[in-house]
């Protein structure tokens, strides 16, 4: 009886320890990290979806809060001055959350282009939502009124074979992006101004 | 004592450099290896933990009961690799994205354990620490040099950080492709042994 309340008790307090221990370490680099996948995961799908902007999106950035949503949002003006914005939306893959940064024109409404930002997807398989653009492409130019979903599910989304789990990962969070702009953008567009 | 601290240190560089003599931890040594900076970083993240956690162990040993030793080792390293995982994500973000899913899989490296239950649990917190890093030491020179071979191969260069200068095998050199591939981490490794067992041959 006694060796097994010391195992209860020596392990209590090691993994209270290491809780107590990895709290402290999080909360001491979580602005860091937040800087760093900013610079090195949003800027580019940023800079990738809205090539010709003529402002600086990155910089310009501001949160908007309404309805409990609070959300980053990325203004652009593209060349031929039309305005837009980018947010980054989540949705469950395989290994995890994955990132989805989303483009939208605010004039037409209509998605310019998508990206996948922070991922843990199998690489080879999963990776490919991001790395092999031809699965992403099918979001861009799509309107507000479109279904998401997977073909299989009845939306207009070619699934990448052999990863399901991931096509619907960012699908999920193509068509949580599309409900989060349908209720923030009366707030954005007044922020906007 | 000081002779005692440069043995358990050296014999982790020669006598049982992991990946080459004690033929442990193969997993990173196979997947990171395409360059030698990948080598290097893998490495240095394997070495902060093996140091950290054989220091822990070693102060602890008398305290955690046997039966349950395994289980307070693997939250003692868990617990170490989540910190190399979240400062790598903070200060060297390009690396973590490299190695990626290999950082969390330090837990199961078995040099880590094994060194834990081969030698923090039977001996004092500093021989500890100077055995954590000679083995860490030891596998990150080894990542490094099959890095080295399988890059300079596959691809022609050999990249040192950001920065620092670049060698190249010169414009006339076709790389060979495989290298760098997954077979040419056995390919590499298997010669790497052959050497390393001709040199060492009694």
């Amino acid at each position: 009886m006694r060796e097994m309340i010391n195992m209860i008790v020596v392990l209590t307090a090691l993994t209270a320890f290491s809780g107590g221990l990895l709290a402290t370490v999080q909360s001491g680099t979580q602005v860091q990290i937040e800087n760093q996948v900013l610079k090195f995961q949003k800027a580019p799908a940023i800079k990738n979806i809205f090539p010709d902007a003529t402002n600086d999106p990155l910089a310009e950035r501001f949160s908007v809060k309404a309805q409990d949503i609070e959300l980053q949002i990325f203004p652009g003006v593209l060349a031929d001055g039309s305005k837009v914005i980018a947010f980054e939306t989540k949705g469950t893959g395989f290994g995890g959350p994955i990132g989805l940064m989303v483009g939208i024109n605010l004039d037409t409404d209509k998605i310019v282009d998508v990206r996948v930002t922070t991922h843990s997807e199998t690489p080879g398989i999963g990776t490919r939502a991001k790395d092999d653009l031809s699965f992403v492409a099918q979001f861009a130019g799509q309107g507000m009124d479109v279904d998401f979903a997977l073909k299989g599910d009845g939306g207009i989304i070619d699934a990448m074979s052999g990863a399901t789990v991931t096509s619907k990962g960012v699908s999920i969070a193509a068509i949580q992006a599309k409900e989060i702009y349908q209720k923030l953008k009366p707030e954005i567009v007044k922020q906007l101004k | 004592m000081a002779q005692s601290l440069a043995k358990e240190f050296t014999k982790g560089l020669w006598a049982e450099i992991p990946p080459f003599r004690l033929v442990l931890g193969l997993c990173p040594v196979l997947a990171v290896t395409k360059s030698v900076e990948n080598g290097i970083g893998m490495g240095v993240a394997t070495t902060f933990v093996l140091v950290f956690s054989n220091f822990l162990i070693s102060l602890l040993r008398n305290i955690i009961p046997s039966k349950v030793r395994i289980a307070c080792y693997v939250v003692i390293i868990a617990t170490f690799v989540t910190i190399v995982e979240l400062l790598m994500q903070a200060y060297t973000y390009e690396l973590f994205l490299k190695l990626g899913i290999f950082i969390p899989l330090i837990v199961v490296n078995c040099i880590v354990l094994g060194r834990a239950e081969a030698f923090a649990s039977k001996n004092g917190p500093v021989l500890s620490i100077a055995d954590g890093l000679g083995i860490g030491l030891g596998f990150t020179l080894s990542l490094a040099a099959l890095g080295a071979v399988r890059e300079l191969l596959g691809n022609g260069t050999l990249t040192i950080w950001e920065g620092l200068p670049v060698f190249g095998m010169g414009p006339g050199f076709i790389p060979f492709q495989f290298m760098i591939e997954a077979p040419g981490a056995f390919v590499g490794l298997g010669l790497m042994l052959c050497m390393m067992n001709l040199v060492g041959k009694k």
